[in-house]
């Protein structure tokens, strides 16, 4: 293993300032350019419901939402956010501040076990719910709804029967398709 | 897995990113990210600067026009798949956008990104070949415009000069005459291809093939172009023993040595299959989208 | 009101809700004040000489606090224990946390590095530079064990670190006189855990009390406290391990230790700072172990009408380049070899070989998968030879109901004792597939498929697994008598198998509450420190029946307790939803804190339960002392359940696959799992249980594997190359259950963590064979199965 060369222009740690609003709170931090979003969450914002998983965008345990579209947070630097809105697990809940419908149709059908992936696929999932997209809530439809997040722990099972039970709660079974509530 | 230092530049316009890329020629230009930031985050790649698109809105955009669907550069390929106008103009281009990674990834990604990342194995330079597209980029010169087929020179690599941007990716228009089909075998759901066959068909009167464009991805160091099937097809009905000599001619064109998940002789295979079903299923829609 | 037993219902876990909302306990999402991050330098070469390292660069750079290797880590400096030694186990070799003078696997820690961050801990970890001279690297246990190849450690000899052999019966003779012999060569390849979230330590040294706290994402708290306190020099109860939320396990966080297991530690006292090591997924490919490969060459002896009468199995068992864990894995493969079935006489012969590879631990099933897919491989090939239906087969030489307990004399279980099943009925197991999968109406619908090209497929693979093993677990209720909550502790640990869940069933049966009225403790060597870890699906017989044993003893404290109180007869108090009145006045009902309170003796009534359980209070005089001798104040008690032998549980699995002859693709049409796990605790969870391992079972069968190159690179470190199973290709699971209890604990329970895992890859085998019968040349005896492999098996001459 070689020493790597190191341009002036690196040697310093850059950093920037930047606005986000999470879970509906306004944030400042200054925050090396190089931080990843996950980090700028768990680290610096002390959000530590998203989890790091492989740090290559393949698991899915990172997922949050920024202006309301599912975003790996380990694919994201944190300064490419700055204007922006997200949410995170800490601010998913439902009108009364219980569970989620999403939350409590995985507990309902033990859509989690060991529940580090449990905060990506919540994220996913509710996006998914909440999207103007057409739903196929088939047993096929919904595996590939959730496939881009890994579990290793429940055989997905669970999480499939869970989709379905949150998407009737959220009134997104009926039409399987168009012009989703708000 | 935390990437290395770089400088980091935000440019606010397109002028001002490409004269930044021209200062820094080895910098790496960040679009979506979901390409680069991976080799980042493993040290693969460890650029000194970062050139980030975000605030570059004009590169954002979805135009129909003059049997071209120009997609900026910028746009998300989520965008780009959900964009009713580009449906309409070539429904391939929303069928191959489904194949690429996960809808979280196509959140992010962009459609500029994917094409100057040049991934063999990835879905959009593919659609570029088999359509004839190309894209406009601009350097400090000015613009031009790269056809697909001069595009993609080899694995990861294009012909933009290295103080050049890719600003919008223009893919042909397909009229209700064209059937159009994009398969491919992954080994999960999400994965790059093994390989895939992305096709678009034209009958004449006669039910024989008219025009026709191939092109495959995951089966060598760039996209291919299929032209000896596309050959092996004109004029001809679409037989069996047309599309097993498609298929075979196709199968031709595979390089990609033995590999865990596919040795060579099986990604043959795979493209002759791939080469017919497609095609079959490109002439099922036609008919359908004609009758 | 009358409370119904919790257990075996499918009762909501109590760990969710927090799970759910973001507020898990991860290691890293402790916040330790001023924490450091570790990152290690790892050898980039499977076999090299060690000619220097230099760290002055990496020691320079802003940030960095401490930079080591193997000449600075002072007493550590030393080989890691072998945890399980064996008499055949002749030639051990374990690491060194870092590497002195070579390296031995791709992934080896060389140095590490402390610093104020984890991206400053890599900036600098890159700044470290080592020369290494390459040598040969050994891969592949077929390269090891051939003649000349070079030995991974110095005066091993044909890289055999044990030679193992075991009989029960009399093989030979049983060969001698065989009607019919099936030989088959099968190979299961190498695998990884790969839990979500990768290993992680963090550590703290608090420098004026004297006491280190470890927090490690362990199944092993207890054994990891033990031992830290040996390498440390500290008094056990000066150690503190926590094992938090852990993020899966599946047997790869069991090992101790890992190189920053005890590297993290040092560190936090050398430093007197925490520090914490976030193990990221490329190190989880690299430095954490792997499993499953073993070739095993497998004989049958049978009659002509298909009854087994010998088994001789010979296996190489690729260890990696350490042995740390002992021969586990290949000895629960030995002990289970002949499965499900009758087989009189057994030979079972293995070899564990090093190689330039990350050392090999258990995996969820631990030797169990390799077994199963060998014996049942085998079957399918002596059906097959001897025109015998798969399933027939299988009746005719099933255990019966009436020959348990079915020993196997000469045969060693990895927990030390003989071989022998409890009980069960395996042809009902069978039946119920086949009920399920109704083989004759599949077979015309296969062959009305195959005329139209399709290939449709159906196989079956059964299973047994020895699981609770010993040799203690304890349990620890207590009432409390604030909130009337009941507090079940043991020296577990739990990465999602939900133990808050079904140990409170068990504990809340035998007090009187709901299971949400009880909180379990475990993972944290602070609140209990009796115990040994979690594998070897032992954790529901274990430590299920101390908490049993101990909830028992609570209840009667509650009765007796209540019956002075009420001045009743003990057989008269009821206790119901945490209500305890004595039978048909229950409108005098006394809740449990009321009663926890009460048990103990008090000076100062802090609350209104309190004041009627104080020294002064008329109803509390009595003659002598307040407690009587022996009698201790309040609703506690700890017991131990230590089991005299191994449970035994059973199934089998069934597929129907179609796989596409053009792509080899394969799609599951049905997955059938029948299977008897003892008395079901929480069916909900035995199902989770079940159908998690399906599919990494599903991993092993068509996906995972670690691509090793001839040098000893790993060429797919990452979950973007190592194919662990999206939702879109695991199939849905139909369940069967049957329940026989287990007559070797008091519960009737035995272990489901890795059953489902086991036959996985066998069944699937055997039905894409069956599929593919017209095109294959020979058996699938190979996994996983590729659409690759599946090509090239149709294309052999």
């Amino acid at each position: 293993m070689t020493g790597v060369e190191t341009s002036e222009a690196v040697e310093a740690e850059q950093k920037t300032s930047l606005r986000v609003v999470v879970n509906g709170t306004a944030y400042e931090r200054v925050v090396p350019v190089r931080r990843l979003l996950s980090d700028f969450l768990r680290h610096d914002l002390g959000l530590t419901g998203t989890h790091v998983g492989c740090e290559h965008g393949v698991c899915g345990c990172c997922t949050v939402l920024v202006d309301g579209r599912a975003t790996r947070s380990c694919l994201t630097l944190a300064c490419q956010v700055d204007g922006l809105s997200l949410t995170t697990i800490e601010g998913v809940k439902s009108a009364d501040g219980g569970l989620h419908p999403v939350q409590q149709a995985l507990s309902d059908c033990h859509g989690l076990q060991c529940g580090y992936c449990t905060p990506g696929f919540v994220i996913s999932i509710l996006e998914v719910l909440n999207s103007p997209d057409e739903l196929d809530l088939s047993e096929e439809g919904v595996r590939e709804m959730i496939s881009g997040n890994l579990c290793r722990c429940t055989g997905y099972q669970g999480i499939v029967d869970a989709v379905r039970q949150a998407a009737v709660a959220m009134g997104r079974d009926g039409d399987a398709g168009k012009g989703a509530p708000a | 897995m935390k990437p290395s230092r770089f400088e980091y530049f935000a440019p606010e316009s397109l002028a001002e990113a490409v004269a930044l890329r021209d200062a820094h020629p080895g910098a790496a230009v960040l679009a979506g990210g979901q390409s680069l930031l991976p080799i980042m985050n493993f040290r693969l790649g460890r650029p000194e600067q970062v050139i980030d698109l975000r605030k570059a809105s004009e590169l954002a955009f979805v135009r129909v026009q003059n049997d071209v669907v120009e997609v900026g550069a910028m746009t998300r390929q989520r965008d780009l798949e959900r964009d009713e106008g580009a449906a309409r103009a070539n429904p391939l281009i929303a069928e191959s956008l489904r194949l690429v990674a996960h809808a979280v990834i196509r959140n992010r990604g962009t459609v500029g990104g994917s094409i100057a990342h040049a991934d063999p194995a990835a879905e959009l330079p593919a659609l570029l070949s088999c359509l004839d597209g190309s894209v406009e980029v601009a350097g400090v010169r000015g613009r031009r415009r790269i056809s697909a087929g001069e595009l993609f020179v080899f694995h990861l690599t294009t012909s933009l000069e290295p103080n050049e941007v890719i600003t919008s990716v223009s893919f042909p228009a397909l009229e209700p005459s064209w059937g159009w089909s994009f398969l491919e075998v992954t080994r999960r759901h999400g994965d790059f291809a093994l390989a895939g066959v992305c096709a678009a068909l034209k009958l004449d009167g006669d039910r024989c093939v008219g025009q026709v464009r191939l092109a495959a991805c995951g089966i060598g160091t760039t996209p291919v172009r299929l032209s000896t099937a596309e050959e092996a097809l004109l004029s001809r009905p679409l037989t069996e023993k047309a599309l097993r000599e498609a298929g075979r001619a196709a199968a031709g064109y595979v390089t990609a040595g033995d590999e865990t998940q596919a040795s060579t002789a099986y990604r043959r295979q795979l493209v002759e299959a791939l080469v017919r079903r497609s095609l079959l299923r490109a002439a099922a829609r036609l008919e359908r989208r004609t009758s | 009101m009358t409370s119904a037993p919790s257990f075996g219902t499918r009762v909501r876990r109590n760990e969710d809700e927090r799970l759910l909302t973001g507020r898990g306990r991860y290691i890293d999402d402790i916040t330790l004040e001023g924490a450091l991050a570790v990152a290690f330098v790892r050898s980039p070469m499977a076999s090299a000489r060690i000619i220097s390292v230099d760290t002055s660069q990496a020691m320079a750079l802003e940030g960095v606090h401490l930079v080591v290797t193997c000449d600075d880590i002072e007493h550590l400096d030393t080989e890691m224990p072998l945890l399980i030694p064996d008499p055949s186990l002749t030639s051990p070799r374990t690491q060194r946390p870092l590497a002195r003078g070579e390296v031995f696997y791709v992934g080896q820690t060389v140095a590490m590095v402390v610093a104020d961050d984890r991206y400053v801990a890599e900036d600098a970890a890159d700044l470290v530079e080592v020369v290494y001279e390459p040598l040969e690297a050994v891969v592949g246990v077929d390269r090891a064990v051939a003649s000349g190849a070079r030995s991974v450690h110095e005066g091993v000899a044909g890289n055999v670190a044990a030679h193992s052999r075991q009989r029960s019966g009399e093989p030979d003779a049983a060969f001698a006189s065989a009607e019919h012999v099936t030989s088959v060569t099968v190979r299961v390849e190498r695998s990884s855990a790969a839990p979500m979230e990768p290993r992680a330590v963090a550590a703290r040294w608090d420098s004026v009390l004297g006491e280190l706290t470890v927090w490690d994402g362990t199944q092993a708290p207890i054994s990891v406290r033990g031992g830290l306190a040996s390498l440390f020099g500290l008094d056990e109860h000066r150690v503190r391990v926590v094992a938090p939320d852990v993020g899966g396990g599946f047997g790869q966080k069991v090992l101790l230790f890992y190189p920053d297991e005890v590297l993290v530690p040092w560190a936090a006292v050398k430093l007197n700072r925490p520090v914490k090591y976030i193990e990221d997924r490329q190190e989880n490919f690299l430095g954490s172990t792997h499993e499953r490969l073993q070739v095993h060459h497998i004989e049958l002896a049978a009659t002509r009408d298909g009854l087994v009468t010998g088994l001789r199995d010979s296996f190489l068992h690729d260890t990696g380049a350490f042995i740390p864990y002992g021969l586990a894995v290949a000895q629960v493969a030995a002990g289970q070899i002949a499965g499900s079935y009758r087989i009189p006489n057994i030979s079972v012969d293995f070899k564990a070989v090093y190689t330039n590879t990350v050392p090999v631990t258990p995996y969820r099933g631990c030797g169990r998968p390799h077994a199963c897919f060998a014996i049942e491989r085998a079957m399918d090939v002596l059906a097959d030879d001897l025109g015998i239906d798969r399933f027939e087969i299988r009746r005719r030489n099933f255990i019966g109901t009436e020959e348990f307990p079915y020993d196997r004399p000469g045969l060693i279980f990895a927990d030390g004792q003989p071989v022998s099943y409890d009980g069960g009925d395996y042809a009902r197991a069978l039946s119920l597939l086949e009920e399920a999968l109704d083989p004759p109406a599949f077979r015309a619908e296969q062959e009305a498929a195959r005329s139209e090209g399709r290939y449709l497929g159906l196989g079956l693979a059964c299973y047994v697994e020895g699981t609770g093993l010993g040799p203690y677990e304890g349990g620890h209720v207590k009432v409390h008598p604030i909130t009337g909550k009941v507090y079940v502790n043991t020296g577990l640990s739990s990465q999602g198998q939900g133990h808050a869940t079904s140990f409170a069933q068990i504990a809340a049966d035998e007090v009187g509450v709901s299971p949400s009225d009880v909180v379990v403790v475990e993972g944290d060597t602070g609140e209990f420190d009796w115990g040994v870890a979690t594998f070897a699906s032992r954790a529901a017989v274990v430590s299920g029946n101390a908490i049993r044993k101990a909830a028992l003893i609570v209840r009667e404290q509650i009765v007796h307790q209540a019956s002075q109180m009420f001045e009743a007869a003990p057989e008269d108090i009821v206790i119901e939803e945490g209500k305890v009145f004595v039978q048909g006045v229950e409108s005098r009902a006394l809740t449990l804190a009321e009663v926890a309170t009460m048990s103990n003796p008090l000076r100062y009534a802090f609350n209104k339960a309190a004041q009627s359980a104080t020294q002064f209070t008329p109803a509390a005089r009595r003659d002598g002392a307040a407690l009587a001798e022996g009698a201790h104040p309040g609703l506690e008690a700890t017991d131990y359940f230590s089991p005299a032998s191994t449970t035994w549980a059973y199934g089998v699995h069934g597929a129907i696959v179609e796989v596409d002859p053009a792509t080899f693709e394969v799609k599951v049409k049905r997955y059938v799992c029948v299977h008897d796990c003892g008395r079901m605790i929480n069916p909900m969870i035995v199902e989770g249980q079940v159908i998690g391992g399906v599919a990494q079972g599903m991993g092993g069968a068509f996906y995972e594997l670690l691509d090793y190159d001839a040098e000893g690179n790993l060429r797919n470190a990452s979950l973007m190359e190592f194919l662990m199973p999206y939702a879109t290709e695991v199939p849905r699971v139909e369940i069967s259950h049957l329940e026989t209890p287990s007559p070797r604990n008091p519960l009737g329970v035995k272990g489901v963590g890795e059953a489902g895992t086991i036959p996985v890859a066998a069944a699937f085998a055997s039905a894409v064979e069956d599929a593919l019968a017209p095109l294959l040349h020979g058996h699938l005896l190979d996994v996983p199965l590729s659409p690759t492999s599946l090509h090239a098996a149709t294309r052999a001459g």
